[in-house]
């Protein structure tokens, strides 16, 4: 996982509530064998017409989101089913920031799991960066993990909170595994402790 | 001192866990160790892929074994896979597992099978053992008294690279389950009537532990296909304790323990068992001489009904969720209220999985079949879980049984267990299915899905609807 570092970038706007799982990566793409390139396929079935053409009414297609790693979306996003598939998508298009209201559990847990910043701030909050990226769209703004802020051109800026042990582990870049290998010496123990109790499974 | 004593008496669950625990730090999940790693192609490539992009390695090979069988054609397995992205499954996992060096039974192989079928045969998991793999019907294998639990595709990841795994412990509860089975009635059936009785969110944060008589009295096979099952009642995980048939099974396969180590492993196995008087959070208890023919009437594995009984009406659930549950699942179902079970005419009978997928159930089914003829409309096919099952019961011949009574007999795999590999159910088609879930879906879009024991399939089979076998 890359590090969360403090960064700029533009903020698109997907103004719609309970966005779940199953739009953010439609269940035909799950069979596919990669983890990578699900990007591609991120809200599928409304970024892309039948016929396989840009929707261009979509919002995320708009040139001026073109770039965006924060996303700012509506509430409960990322509802339905538990597929990791979806912080996949979301990555792998290229955000690494969202804002939004209130998310599904199991999603909330998955974003962090991916090297995602999922953002929680109050629904007046919400309502004024909608308005200020509604009215500016490629507005950039700064997310910044180490502080805890977000800074707006528009002076909508904002501080948020993260549960220390996560904030630490973007800020690290640590993922689940890399945090279980900070105890590679105590597996090595423990594997050579069973090795003499259990040894006909090493046999 | 009393309370000491009593804090020291463990569960078979309690010791499997302490005895696996490499890391319990406070604010930390606890980290625990995974003895044995199983894999089959739909949940493993992501798990590489991520292996490959961080750079990690796969940390004992020797701890992995992979099969090939959720998406592999049950007939004409010579012929390319029609299906691409089957194929490419397929080819992926044959990819990682060569680059990985780890064993894998691929589709020609003679061991090839469903995972939890060619799992036991192979003496691949022992009593005591921690056991994943990225499938929830893992269960299967606490019929050894191994620790054996499904996981998700970053799990897979998990163990790949750390041999560990982050979990949180459960609870305990004892399914206690005494007196004698009918002649009729099989592990299949007390594994419905126990999901019938206490719900499928009745398990929920718990690993049941199945004790009683008519427990120690089930084969091993019986054993597997009881544990298969603990996850539709929502436990974590099933797990019976070993005993002499547990030594008996595992004794001569091939990763069961050396001559050398037989005895030092077989001591460590008699201590496993629960300590008398250890304490369980939650117990429930069956009486088996109960328990009738199961037929699930529903799309949930707890809406499930003795063969003598009725299709329930929705307001018979004081439950408000239940009555709404069971309104739905009629609709979807196509049944109407108080029809009589024996009454449902079916289209299809699957007989297979890793539930119902081994020797004891073929010969059961063939009991059944001998001399019957399948009833006109209705497709059989008769799926076995591996290709030694294959080739044990041809050996028996119980294969021309099946095939002289109009059945289709078949290479193995996970076939019409869960419908990606063609084979399936159309619209509105209704089966008899030895399988482990009736989901809206499950055996094909539309189709509808009657959980019973191989003996009942074979039995609706020759009937062209259900019947009760105790009356034949
Ligand atoms: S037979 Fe069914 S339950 Fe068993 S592993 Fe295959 S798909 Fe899963």
């Amino acid at each position: 996982m890359e590090p969360y570092k403090k960064h700029e970038s533009i903020a698109a706007l997907l103004n719609r509530s309970n966005v779940d799982t199953d739009q953010i990566i439609p269940k035909q793409f799950l069979k596919r064998v990669e983890r990578s390139g699900f990007g591609v396929h991120l809200f599928h079935d409304w970024r892309f017409n039948d016929d396989g053409s840009d929707n261009p009414e979509f919002e995320l297609n708009k040139p001026a989101f073109k770039g965006a790693k924060i996303l700012v979306a509506g509430d409960n996003f990322g509802c339905g089913s538990s597929r990791e598939h979806a912080p996949w998508a979301i990555a792998d298009y290229g955000f690494n920031t969202i804002i939004s209201t209130s998310y599904a559990d199991i999603f909330y847990n998955n974003c962090f799991k991916n090297g995602i910043l999922a953002i929680k701030v109050d629904k007046e909050q919400l309502d004024k960066l909608m308005i200020e990226i509604a009215a500016n769209e490629g507005v950039r703004f700064v997310v910044d993990l180490e502080n805890q802020q977000v800074t707006t051109p528009g002076g909508n800026d904002f501080n948020f909170e993260i549960d220390p042990f996560r904030k630490s582990n973007l800020v690290s870049g640590l993922d689940d595994i890399g945090l279980t290998l900070k105890h590679a010496d105590k597996i090595a123990q423990y594997e050579q402790q069973h090795k003499k109790d259990y040894p006909w499974l090493w046999a | 001192m009393q309370a000491l004593e009593y804090a020291m008496k463990k569960t078979m669950y309690e010791k499997i866990w302490d005895s696996h625990l490499v890391v319990d730090e406070t604010g930390q999940a606890p980290l625990l160790y995974v003895d044995r790693h199983l894999m089959h192609e739909v949940t493993s490539p992501q798990a590489f892929e991520g292996l490959r992009l961080s750079g990690r390695k796969v940390r004992n090979p020797h701890s992995i074994l992979a099969t090939m069988d959720h998406c592999v054609p049950t007939k004409n397995r010579n012929l390319p896979i029609a299906d691409p992205i089957a194929k490419k499954q397929i080819e992926t996992m044959a990819e990682n597992c060569r680059v990985n060096g780890l064993k894998l039974y691929d589709m020609t192989d003679p061991n090839n099978g469903v995972i939890h079928v060619v799992v036991p045969e192979h003496g691949f998991v022992h009593p005591g053992m921690v056991v994943v793999c990225g499938d929830s019907h893992t269960a299967t294998h606490g019929a050894f008294g191994a620790l054996a639990f499904g996981i998700g595709t970053s799990e897979v990841e998990h163990v790949m690279a750390t041999q560990t795994l982050p979990q949180k412990k459960s609870k305990t509860m004892q399914v206690v389950v005494n007196g004698k089975l009918s002649k009729y009635a099989s592990a299949k059936d007390i594994a419905l009537a126990i999901t019938g009785k206490i719900g499928t969110a009745g398990g929920t944060g718990y690993v049941i532990e199945y004790t009683g008589s008519a427990i120690r009295e089930l084969s091993m096979e019986g054993r597997m296909t009881l544990c298969n099952m603990a996850i539709e009642a929502g436990a974590r995980a099933g797990l019976v304790a070993p005993d002499e048939k547990t030594y008996a099974y595992l004794k001569g396969r091939e990763f069961a323990p050396s001559a050398q180590y037989w005895d030092q492993a077989l001591a460590y196995w008699k201590s496993l068992p629960s300590d008398e008087g250890a304490v369980f959070d939650a117990t429930v208890t069956l009486d088996a001489a109960d328990i009738a023919p199961q037929v699930s009437w529903g799309t949930s594995p707890e809406q499930v009904v003795g063969v003598d009984g009725c299709v329930p009406a929705p307001e018979s659930f004081t439950d408000e969720i239940k009555r709404q549950a069971c309104e739905n699942a009629l609709a979807y179902m196509g049944l109407t209220p108080n029809t009589k079970i024996t009454d449902i005419p079916i289209d299809y009978v699957f007989i297979g999985s890793c539930t119902n997928g081994r020797i004891e159930d073929f010969r059961i089914a063939a009991e059944m079949a001998k001399g019957t003829q399948v009833a006109k409309g209705v497709t059989a096919i008769a799926v076995p879980g591996s290709y030694h099952v294959k080739q044990q019961a041809e050996d028996e011949g119980l294969d021309k049984i099946f095939i002289d009574a109009g059945w289709e007999w078949r290479d193995p795999g996970c076939s019409m267990c869960l419908a990606m590999n063609g084979d399936e159910l159309t619209k509105g088609q209704r089966s008899a299915s030895t399988s482990n879930r009736n989901f809206e879906g499950r055996q094909g879009k539309g189709g509808r899905t009657h959980l019973v024991s191989p003996a009942m399939a074979a039995a609706a089979a020759a009937a062209g609807h259900f019947v009760d076998i105790r009356k034949l």
